[in-house]
């Protein structure tokens, strides 16, 4: 081990510790979550909202297009008649039964793209952790429901 | 000098030094923290009280309640006895450091230092080499691979870089003329012995690295390659007793580096506390500083540095500074 060398070692030393300073000084990028909130894009892919109609009919008709896309699997459609009585959504079937199993989705957004109505838009919602794998299987009614995620949602 | 000097106020400075030094420890734990947490754009620890500042005791609580596992096939009395081991001579270092002017209070001067001994700076040495024991038998008491390894290293690093810390310190008693650490500390009121030893300062720092087993020389302990070295086996408050000696060997390691090189209690304007203080705490700063953004070297170029650059460094430094106050001096 030359002098010179130990020189130069020692150099490059304080200059790297020069660079951990510079991060110190720094404002830490943590972001304290339940006191602050998480800061989104908009096109930040979370948990599915099924659309309404301006009148509140359901634009989903029950055509199962995003199961058969849904690469996980993760979507199950069981569509059913509408009737003058009963009537869900503007056409003549509408989605019966409604699943998103969120055990298994992997937020790629097919099923939002294979829509033909729009009926599905992924959301911004992300607080998904649930108590038991069986509240991870959505339905309907939790679906149709619009999500408030505790973000600021960002410019796109 | 009656009982009072001699019994009543070392007994006070003893225990102000030991309760000193373990709250020391425990905020030095919550420091490191925040300060490698700030180095990595994080906050550390910030949820039990105003700025994380009951985060010590609740570890501390964490640790005693802890239940006691001792493992089969360890040796139960080195077992036990090791953390104390450890721990003990890293509290007994502290004892001759001055840590502010002597004041008189109702006719006494009282010196700020438990014991002002005549070889003061050898002492800390000893003790710190005493404290090495607590490492090597409690990994041979361990019976467990790893933590035989992590002890072995620890014995190899220690003996060899005590070798060029104790050079440095030869060279600075040569420019002083005295070993004992008030002298010392008198001998810097005009000037900090920085200035005249850069090299042995610089020696010194990286021996103190080596000798607390601090990051970049942390090797008894590497997670990677020893699942954490001597302390595998440990847990609970026999552990906390390992992690409070090596804390307080990097709280003795950087008071004495304040008190030999920079200065001591010596400062103008504020007391000379406050200026051991802030220099202690520079120097601990300067240890996080290191262990945040340098990664741990290889083993054998530890001991390549140490054995094939650093002694002969020290050596040189010897000589030259001898060879200069010999000049001097005429």
């Amino acid at each position: 081990m030359s002098i010179v060398n130990a020189v130069k070692g020692f150099y490059q030393i304080l200059k790297a510790m020069a660079v951990t300073l510079k991060y110190f000084f720094t404002k830490p990028l943590t972001v304290q979550y339940p006191k602050e909130k998480i800061r989104l894009y908009p096109r930040f892919r979370g948990r599915h909202e099924l659309q309404r109609r301006p009148d509140g009919l359901e634009l989903c008709v029950g055509c199962g297009l995003c199961a058969a896309i849904c690469p996980a699997r993760a979507i199950y459609v069981e569509a059913a008649e509408n009737t003058d009585e009963a009537r869900y959504s503007a056409t003549e079937r509408y989605a019966g039964l409604y699943e998103i199993n969120y055990t298994r989705c992997i937020f790629c957004g097919f099923c939002e793209e294979a829509c033909p109505t729009g009926a599905l838009k992924l959301g911004n919602e992300f607080a998904l952790a649930r108590a038991s794998r069986g509240d991870l299987v959505m339905g309907k009614e939790t679906l149709l429901q619009p999500a408030t995620p505790h973000a600021i949602i960002l410019e796109d | 000098m009656d009982w009072i000097d001699t019994l009543l106020i070392p007994a006070i400075k003893a225990i102000v030094v030991t309760f000193g030094l373990l709250l020391g420890f425990a905020y030095m734990t919550l420091a490191e923290r925040k300060i490698c947490a700030r180095f990595q754009l994080r906050y550390g620890p910030n949820q039990a009280g105003p700025f994380g500042i009951f985060q010590p005791i609740a570890d501390a609580l964490k640790a005693i309640f802890k239940e006691e596992v001792v493992p089969e096939h360890v040796d139960k009395w080195l077992y036990v006895l090791c953390p104390v081991l450890a721990m003990v001579p890293a509290i007994l270092a502290f004892a001759v450091i001055p840590v502010g002017r002597p004041f008189v209070l109702a006719g006494r001067t009282i010196t700020l230092q438990l014991a002002d001994i005549n070889v003061g700076l050898l002492y800390p040495m000893a003790v710190a080499g005493l404290g090495a024991y607590g490492i090597v038998l409690g990994g041979w008491s361990s019976n467990n691979n790893y933590s035989l390894l992590g002890a072995l290293r620890t014995t190899a690093q220690i003996i060899s870089y005590e070798l060029p810390m104790a050079l440095s310190l030869v060279a600075l008693v040569i420019v002083t003329g005295t070993l004992r650490m008030s002298g010392i500390v008198e001998y810097q009121a005009a000037l900090p012995l920085i200035v005249l030893q850069p090299i042995g300062f610089l020696i010194y720092f990286i021996c103190g690295l080596a000798e607390t087993n601090r990051s970049p020389f942390d090797f008894p302990e590497t997670e990677n390659e020893l699942i954490s070295g001597y302390n595998t086996e440990y847990g609970g408050i026999k552990f906390a007793l390992f992690f409070m000696a090596e804390y307080i060997n990097m709280i003795v390691v950087s008071a004495l580096v304040a008190t030999l090189f920079l200065g001591g209690w010596q400062g103008p304007i504020l007391p000379g506390w406050l200026w051991f203080f802030i220099k202690t705490a520079v120097m601990l700063f300067v240890f996080v500083w290191v262990r945040a953004s340098l990664p741990r070297a290889r083993y054998d170029k530890l001991m390549h540095f140490c054995w094939k650059f650093l002694t002969p460094l020290a050596v040189v430094n010897l000589l030259v500074t001898a060879a200069v106050v010999l000049i001097l001096r005429g």
